[in-house]
């Protein structure tokens, strides 16, 4: 527009009736809030963020929680010991195998209930099984917010689905399995079983070359997740930030080799590390993780002894512990999954509380999402990896 | 790792004057804590994350605990000798005295070091009384993991913690006026009709509706005998 032209507008707008509508060029300085979800796609359920926006740029985020909360930890004082055990399927409902054997071994801390070794066996395996489901649904969800809608989520599920049948054919319960009691396991696997697991290791390496082929070298996906959401690791450990996000950053941290709790000492795997701690090292630490879980596999297969898959002492139905508390913890799919039990001798917990680790890796969504986009926020949340079940309790 | 003991006794140097002392805890996992006194709690912590033997620089679990105030009775034998006869033997006397131990609210931390891959040293924080005293010192600014962690105690127990950044209900809605994790929390009495009340239902059915509905009219069976 020519100096002529301005001027002939400013003359137009000063003469009445003109209508020439007027331009607020100050709107650059206006924050525009945004409330995203909590019935938004992109948010694994329901979940909110209230976000403030300068232009396309986040500059405040508060998450909201509690849509799903259903105060799990006042049931849990409600009920028996063993009672707990199906409520904690709920909780992170991808992975109920490992919910449960987080919490039997605090229950077997409080009591000092010992495992057969079988059972302790048929534990790894199982949360093995659990790490590659997840990981593999998380990497198809994380697609999907990425914008590759729905070709690698359907890839992710098809091998979900043969894991799922795995869960279902040994716990009669694709998900909500209920599997394990303190100490040991409901039931013992079978030879057939064992022989569809071995199988399902064999060939998953073959479903994660194909996996990666597609998508881990791919420039989109590089450029839309490199250097996004870094998180340093300082702040992680300050935050608390446990798992495959904490490892993303940097630090050296899995229960399973520091704790070395059930047989994890045994076998032989590596923790992969990441460098930069962006969206693509989240992603790729899940997939070197798969990797890992499926030589763990391997090896515990091949290991598996022969014995009694329950400890034959142990006491189901009235189960009272001796008074006093235990917190227990293992290394769930999503990070430090714990239980906090006291007892006060009764059949009932006096206090039952679990340490949700999608809900405490959420502390540093905001810090984050800081400086990126609305689109960049999607894909951060979906490298947390949560599930509302675990947030909400 | 140091034990709870050797931790207080250091403790206990750096600080004279505070109030430490360890919980002993009498179960088998024998997870021993730590009892702090609100005054230095702050200090303390900050201390445990950056003594270089301790460096417990992450904070795994914050989590509160309600104990009500309970009735104590305690029994005592009183044995008294008869002043007529000394020679026979003492009168036993069964002697209960009640004893009203004040409630409180706990807050339990469980803490664990990255650096050194040891712990769990754990401490807990109590408050004065269930109602107006229940505060404790907010420890976010010491490790962020307890921004969440602290409103959902703050949430679910009513423990206030003094210098948290963002102190709201975080599970809850914001216009939830009571604590639904205490002890002697009453959920609200939101009893809707429904047609076939029994057990307890029925019993709470009729104290909201003196006259029940009355059951739809069911037509006579055919060929029915009147």
């Amino acid at each position: 527009m020519s100096v002529s032209d301005l001027s002939a507008l400013t003359a137009q707008r000063a003469t009445p009736g003109a209508r020439v509508r007027e331009v607020h060029d100050s709107f650059h300085g206006d924050l525009l809030e945004v409330s995203m979800g909590p019935h938004h796609p992109s948010t694994h359920g329901v979940f909110r963020m209230i976000v403030t926006l300068d232009g396309e740029t986040i500059v405040k985020l508060k998450p909201v929680f509690g849509y799903l909360h259903r105060n799990h930890e006042k049931l849990g004082e409600t009920v028996t010991y063993l009672g707990s055990m199906p409520y904690t399927d709920r909780l992170d409902y991808l992975s109920s195998m490992t919910n449960n054997w987080a919490y039997a071994l605090a229950v077997e801390k409080l009591a000092g209930q010992a495992v057969p070794e079988r059972a302790e066996y048929v534990r790894v395996i199982l949360a093995e099984l659990t790490r590659l489901l997840n990981h593999t649904c998380l990497a198809g969800f994380l697609m999907q917010d990425c914008g590759c809608s729905g070709t690698p989520l359907m890839y992710a599920f098809r091998e979900r689905e043969y894991i799922l049948d795995l869960f279902e054919s040994l716990s009669g319960s694709r998900m909500m399995c209920n599997y394990q009691r303190f100490g040991g396991c409901r039931v013992d696997p079978s030879a057939d079983w064992l022989a569809g697991a071995q199988k399902l290791t064999d060939r998953y390496g073959t479903f994660l070359d194909e996996f990666e082929t597609l998508l881990t070298g791919n420039e989109i996906i590089m450029a839309r997740t490199q250097g996004v959401g870094k998180l340093s690791p300082e702040l992680a450990i300050s935050a608390g930030v446990t798992g495959p996000m904490l490892r993303a950053t940097g630090v050296n941290y899995d229960l399973r080799k520091v704790d070395a709790y059930g047989v994890y000492p045994r076998f032989d795997f590596r923790v992969p590390l990441g460098d930069h701690g962006d969206v693509y090292d989240r992603y790729m630490i899940r997939v070197l993780e798969m990797r890992e879980s499926i030589k763990i596999l391997q090896q515990a297969l091949a290991g598996l002894p022969a014995g009694p898959i329950m400890d034959p002492k142990a006491k189901l139905r009235s189960f009272r512990p001796k008074a006093g508390e235990a917190y227990g913890r293992i290394e769930g799919p999503k990070g430090e999954i714990g239980f906090y039990l006291l007892s006060d001798g009764s059949p009932n917990p006096y206090r039952y509380r679990i340490r949700p680790p999608s809900f405490i890796n959420l502390t540093v969504l905001e810090d984050m999402c800081l400086g990126h986009t609305v689109a960049d926020a999607v894909i951060i949340l979906g490298s947390v990896d949560i599930v509302l079940g675990e947030v909400d309790r | 790792m140091e034990s709870p003991e050797q931790i207080c006794d250091r403790l206990l140097a750096r600080f004279p004057g505070a109030e430490i002392s360890v919980v002993t805890n009498p179960g088998i996992a024998a997870q021993h804590s730590l009892l702090l006194g609100a005054a230095h709690a702050r200090a303390i912590a900050e201390f445990l994350r950056d003594d270089p033997t301790l460096k417990l620089d992450q904070c795994s679990n914050v989590t509160g605990i309600d104990w009500p105030e309970k009735e104590i009775v305690e029994t005592k034998n009183i044995s008294t000798p008869d002043p007529a006869n000394p020679a026979a033997p003492p009168k036993v006397v069964e002697q209960k005295t009640k004893r009203l131990q004040p409630g409180f609210l706990e807050v339990v931390y469980h803490l664990y070091s990255i650096t050194h891959r040891h712990g769990p040293v754990i401490f807990r924080l109590r408050t004065g009384n269930r109602t107006d005293q229940a505060t404790v010192p907010s420890l976010t600014p010491v490790w962020r993991s307890c921004e969440f962690q602290e409103r959902e105690v703050f949430d679910l127990f009513g423990v206030t913690f003094v210098g948290h950044p963002d102190l709201r209900r975080i599970l809850m809605w914001d216009e939830f006026k009571d604590h639904p994790m205490r002890r002697d929390y009453v959920e609200p009495d939101d009893y809707e009709w429904e047609p076939t009340p029994h057990g307890a239902v029925l019993e709470k059915a009729k104290a909201h509706y003196p006259t029940p509905p009355a059951p739809a009219a069911v037509a006579p069976v055919k060929g029915a005998v009147a």
